[in-house]
């Protein structure tokens, strides 16, 4: 055996040996270093005759390849020892409750108005609004509810204090006064809907002094009653997204419009639910009629000219209906119970496409 | 409105079940609110014959009944006093639940004995209170015919809504002409006999008011009638009056109520032996008082209409008769009123008396100004029926106020408004059905409306006559028409930004809250309600009188309510009105949060800390980002509403007069005063002060501007005086090389004894991103240095070594 070979042997041991990267480091400067075993060796090759160069030249060109790779080799080896070392260590408990952001919720409220706006837009509708301390004038007067009318004291209206002119505010009992708004505001056609707060001057188990109505008004020269009944039931298969729903129209009374009807929708009461779209029993859900002459023309237009309807309806109600909440006054008691509850989540945003509620 | 179906049938003449009646009520817009049908609550109920009753072997004050019940003979055991052999009573099988105890009967042993089912009172059949002993019927009742029946119990008794407009639906006869009208029956002829006086009335009428319009009492028309008998009514009008839940009271009395509610005409009956002189309508006078029928004195003035003899007055017109001139058993002599009273004059006299009767239900909505005088001949026809006596002629003061206006109505108009197809010549049949005269060609007709009808003024009201009567299902549904393929958008800026607002907000972990607009008056003082303090005059309470100056009260008081129930970790919100004033231009929309207790939840990783003013600012700077506000140019200045806490508040504006936005802890002295526990935080965001976005021509977007060279962070120390604030460093860093630095952060802060009393260190990361090439060492100290120039000139602080 020449002195290469048993030099080769002997490193390639060394290298196999090696228990951990620190110790084959050593072994590969020992060898490869500058001056190394293998590199001393190499060194020689510059003072040897052609000759000699061309039999030892690749003989140690091959050795210290061999050497190299061994050492690459180990190295590799060591590397995976090592991580497998590792990951025996590394366990974290995948069981354990990880801390989520906080998910809050939307109002049963707005996300009706939601509902409702994305309904209503489809057809057509823009939202608009009106404030919620209102003039005498515009929450009856111009409604053709005369001072004395009988109507008048059906509102259990809230007063604020007379002023000095001895007119007397009042807190809106019901959204038509935005018709009368819109419709002095801004010439027709209109097709408006108007959700907002509404006050009554009542308070016990089913009425709250406060609740929420949306009004919606169409004028234009030639919508009618049957136009009308259209568009509600579109806006209660929409709303309830029920493939049908069967409705009846009664004849009633309101004094800002003529001829006036309330809204039945059929139903199952079982126990304290209500089932809508099946079962034998009707529950009013709203009143509507022909936008009455008095009222078009208190806002200057002609009723020989322009015509059209308007209708209100309880938002606070109608989310009851839809998503069965029992108690009206717990929509305003802000307890985080009941509001994590029946609230909604933030991405759950109401449209058409995707349907308005999930 | 009750009334029973008998006495409808007095008027319509009809084969149509209840069934179908109420169907037809409920579509000609006279709301069924209920039918009692005791023929079939009381069906299972029969009259039984006692075979046999013998003493209880183990009870003294029972017997054991054998009782044929018509289809079989059963074994009763009964506690009543007069069950006896032979008698006949009513007799309820096992099975069957008691209507008036709302017990099951099965068959049992009483004492040993087999029972099976019972021997019931009047009270156990929910009759009335009597329960002395079991119910006797007379020796003739058919064993086995349903008690109903025997008893007379088998009229239907229907209760439907009337609305405003309906005055001529408070009498039966009414009704029944709306029925007729759809086609249930025909209506019955009417014929009232004119009073065929024999003297005249010795009492005479007078109308004494001065000249106004209208009058409070327009028409007044009496008769006397002479040598009556009064007592007891009749069975069969007693039975009508208690159908409604009226309580008869003798015969006089009961027939002007049957007339109340059988014609919608109110009359009255006074003794005449206790009128002094004539009797006449006139104004109160002050200090007048009213001893009235329902027990209670009214102070009446010169506003009330009073009826009043020669030396006092005796009722008030139209509301209430009075208590010393009505009749009693003994009358003999008796002058009948039967006047019209002016609506509002009614509904503003039963208002300020608050007296609520069926006179003034009915003359406030209107009466028939055309009944008068035959509401006396009916009166007196009744009266002399079931009293005897003899009738004056009849004397009357005034005269019918009603001005008959006719209305030009061109049927077509019903296709137009409805939609709905009906032949002209049904439409005018429908109106005269009604009891509307219709004169003219079929394009024009002149309509005059029936004197029972105050509510018919114009076209439209004759179309709602038609197509109520005709039927609302026979309007076809008509599509609206579209006025876009695609619907456009209609929200408002304000609209989406409230969306926006309120889906940011819950995202971020708050719970949105609807709260009452009005708070107290305490709560609406700390937070600012000042002079413009919008009071009700009539509040629900105490607690809820003044429309709120701001939104965060009533979250306050909502997070004190949860906290009460052990939820102390509170993020709520509200978006909604604050009233400033009462215009509404003082009408603003906010979003507004509060947030108390710990911002996360307790958790093995300890996110958890108590919240503070910057989670009030997260909050609020992400709801202004998220509706794109402008938050670039937006400042935030350390004031606030004395609501807030000085120290650790602020306010996010474009300019001193120009707020967006408050946040920070509420005042602890606040809180205190409302009883909260704090700390607290919250923000205010005024939706109605954020600029428009900018328009833009179109919705691209601008190139992306995103450099390959390598963007270099440098770390920045800085020694400032405490109060020094940290926008002001980083505004003078961003400002140093403009064309360079992307942007500065704040990485940390801290007060420490090391860096001198009064003074803090604030570290900012300046970020540089080249543009043209890559930066040297020598470049990036250059920029360095003009970093630490412009924020050490700004700051009057030292860069720290």
């Amino acid at each position: 055996m020449s002195d290469i070979d048993a030099l080769e042997k002997d490193i390639l041991a060394q290298i196999s040996d090696a228990e951990n990267q620190a110790a084959l480091e050593t072994v590969r400067v020992d060898a490869l270093g500058k001056k190394g075993r293998v590199s001393a060796l190499m060194k020689t090759l510059g003072g040897m005759s052609d000759d000699e160069r061309k039999v030892k030249g690749p003989l140690l060109n091959g050795l210290k390849d061999r050497v190299n790779q061994a050492v690459l080799d180990r190295k590799a080896a060591l590397e995976e020892a090592e991580l497998d070392l590792r990951l025996a260590s590394e366990r974290v408990d995948v069981t354990l409750p990880v801390l989520t952001s906080q998910q809050g919720r939307i109002h049963p409220i707005s996300q009706t108005i939601e509902e409702l706006s994305a309904i209503f837009a489809d057809m057509g509708f823009s939202v608009a609004e009106g404030p919620d301390i209102e003039t005498d004038e515009m929450n009856f007067t111009a409604l053709n509810i005369p001072p004395e009318h009988p109507a008048r004291q059906m509102h259990d209206t809230f007063y604020l204090e007379e002023k000095e002119d001895g007119s007397r505010p009042v807190l809106r009992t019901h959204t038509s006064p935005v018709q009368i708004r819109t419709m002095l505001a801004e010439k027709p056609p209109h097709r408006i809907i108007a959700p907002g707060r509404v006050y009554r001057c009542d308070s016990d188990q089913t009425h709250t002094p406060m609740f929420h109505q949306v009004e919606g008004l169409v004028i234009d020269r030639e919508t009618h009653m049957g136009h009308l009944k259209w568009v509600l039931e579109e806006f209660c298969k929409a709303y309830f997204e029920l493939d049908s729903v069967s409705m009846r129209f009664r004849p009633s009374h309101f004094p800002f419009t003529e001829p006036s009807m309330e809204v039945d929708i059929r139903c199952r009461r079982d126990g304290g639910q209500i089932l809508l779209g099946e079962g034998d029993d009707w529950l009013e859900i709203l009143g509507c009629g022909m936008v009455h002459p008095n009222v078009l023309r208190y806002v200057g237009l002609d009723p020989h000219e322009f015509q059209g309807f308007a209708f209100g309806v309880g938002i606070d109600r109608m989310a009851m209906l839809k998503y069965g909440i029992p108690d009206l006054r717990a929509f305003f008691s802000g307890d985080l119970r009941w509001l994590r509850h029946y609230g909604f989540h933030s991405l759950d945003v109401p449209n058409l496409a995707g349907g308005l509620s999930r | 409105m009750k009334f029973t179906l008998d006495w409808l049938k007095e008027h319509l003449e009809t084969s149509a079940t209840l069934d179908e009646i109420a169907d037809a009520l409920n579509s000609l817009g006279l709301e069924v609110e209920s039918i009692e049908n005791l023929a079939e609550t009381l069906a299972p109920f029969k009259v039984a014959h006692v075979v046999s009753a013998e003493k209880h072997p183990d009870a003294d004050k029972l017997s054991v009944c054998k009782v044929d019940t018509g289809s079989e003979t059963v074994q009763v055991v009964c506690g009543a006093p007069n069950a006896r052999t032979g008698m006949k009573g009513v007799f309820a099988p096992s099975g069957t639940t008691i209507p008036g105890t709302g017990l099951l009967l099965k068959p049992t042993k009483i004492r040993g004995v087999e029972s099976n089912g019972m021997l019931v009172s009047e009270r156990e059949m929910g009759l009335s209170d009597e329960h002395e002993g079991i119910i006797e019927l007379p020796d003739s009742s058919e064993v086995g015919t349903p008690m109903a029946d025997i008893m007379g119990l088998n009229d239907p008794v229907i209760e439907i809504a009337i609305t405003p407009n309906r005055p001529d639906c408070l009498g039966v006869r009414g009704i029944a002409r709306d029925l007729a009208a759809r086609g249930i029956g025909t209506l019955k002829p009417d014929h009232i006999p004119s009073v065929d006086g024999k003297f005249d009335s010795s009492i005479k009428i007078g109308l004494n008011f001065p000249d106004v319009a209208p009058l409070p009492c327009a028409m007044f028309a009496g008769c006397y009638v002479r040598g009556v008998k009064n007592g007891p009514s009749p069975d069969w009008l007693q039975k009508r009056l208690r159908a409604i839940d009226l309580r008869p009271i003798s015969k006089l009395v009961d027939i002007t109520n049957l007339i109340a509610f059988d014609r919608g005409r109110p009359l009255h009956v006074y003794d005449a032996d206790k009128l002094s002189g004539n009797i006449g309508a006139r104004p109160g006078r002050k200090g007048e008082k009213i001893a009235a029928l329902d027990g209670e004195e009214y102070d009446v003035d010169e506003t009330v209409c009073v009826i009043a003899d020669e030396s006092t007055a005796l009722g008030i017109g139209g509301v209430i008769g009075g208590e010393p001139s009505g009749v009693t058993e003994q009358t003999t002599n008796v002058f009948i009123e039967s006047a019209y009273f002016d609506p509002i004059g009614i509904a503003a006299t039963g208002r300020r008396l608050g007296i609520e009767s069926d006179a003034r239900y009915r003359f406030e909505r209107g009466v028939d100004p055309d009944f008068v005088l035959p509401g006396v001949d009916l009166a007196v026809k009744m009266v002399v029926d079931l009293c005897g006596g003899e009738p004056s002629r009849i004397e009357c003061a005034g005269g019918n106020p009603r001005t008959v206006v006719p209305i030009a109505f061109d049927p077509a108009l019903v296709k137009k408004l409805t939609g709905m197809d009906v032949a002209p010549d049904v439409s005018r049949k429908i109106l005269e059905d009604l009891g509307f005269s219709a004169d003219g060609s079929a394009g024009s007709l002149s309509v005059t409306a029936p004197g029972w009808r105050p509510d018919i003024d114009g076209v439209a009201d004759l179309v709602e006559e038609i197509v109520r009567v005709h039927g609302l299902d026979n309007i076809p549904s008509t599509p609206l028409t579209r006025h876009h393929g695609v619907a456009r958008p209609i929200l408002t800026t304000r609209q989406k930004r409230l969306v926006t607002a309120r889906r940011t907000l819950a995202t971020r972990g708050m719970v949105e809250a609807v709260t009452w607009s009005f708070i107290s008056e305490k709560a609406a003082d700390l937070f600012g309600a000042g002079n413009q303090k919008v009071l009700l005059a009539n509040p629900i309470s105490s607690e809820m009188n003044v429309m709120r100056p701001s939104v965060l009260p009533g979250l306050i008081e909502a997070a004190q309510h949860n906290a009460d129930r052990g939820f102390g970790d509170v993020a709520l919100f509200e978006s909604g009105p604050q009233y400033a004033g009462e215009t509404p231009e003082d009408q603003a929309v906010v979003v507004s949060g509060i947030r108390s207790g710990a911002t996360a939840p307790r958790h093995w990783q300890g996110t958890r800390k108590p919240v503070d003013t910057f989670d009030a600012k997260a909050d609020a700077m992400s709801v202004l980002e998220a509706v794109g506000g402008p938050v670039a140019s937006a400042q935030v200045m350390a004031t606030a509403p004395g609501w807030y806490h000085p120290g650790r508040s602020g306010t996010i504006c474009l300019g001193p007069k120009k707020p967006l936005a408050y946040f920070g802890e509420i005042h602890p002295r606040i809180l205190q005063e409302m009883d909260m526990k704090g700390p607290v935080v919250g923000f205010e965001i005024m939706l109605d002060e954020l600029p428009e976005p900018r328009s833009k021509a179109g919705k691209t977007k601008p190139a992306l501007d995103a450099s390959d060279l390598q963007a270099v962070e440098r770390d920045f120390a800085f020694v400032v005086a405490s109060d020094v604030h940290a926008d002001t460093l980083v505004r003078a860093a961003k400002g140093a090389d403009k064309k360079l630095i992307t942007s500065v952060s704040v990485f940390d802060v801290f007060e420490d004894a090391s860096l001198g009393d009064g003074n803090k260190s604030v570290a900012l990361t300046v970020h540089l991103q080249p543009r043209e090439k890559t930066l040297t060492d020598e470049e990036i100290d250059v920029v360095a240095k003009k970093v630490t120039a412009a924020v050490e000139k700004a700051s009057g602080g030292t860069l720290r070594g």
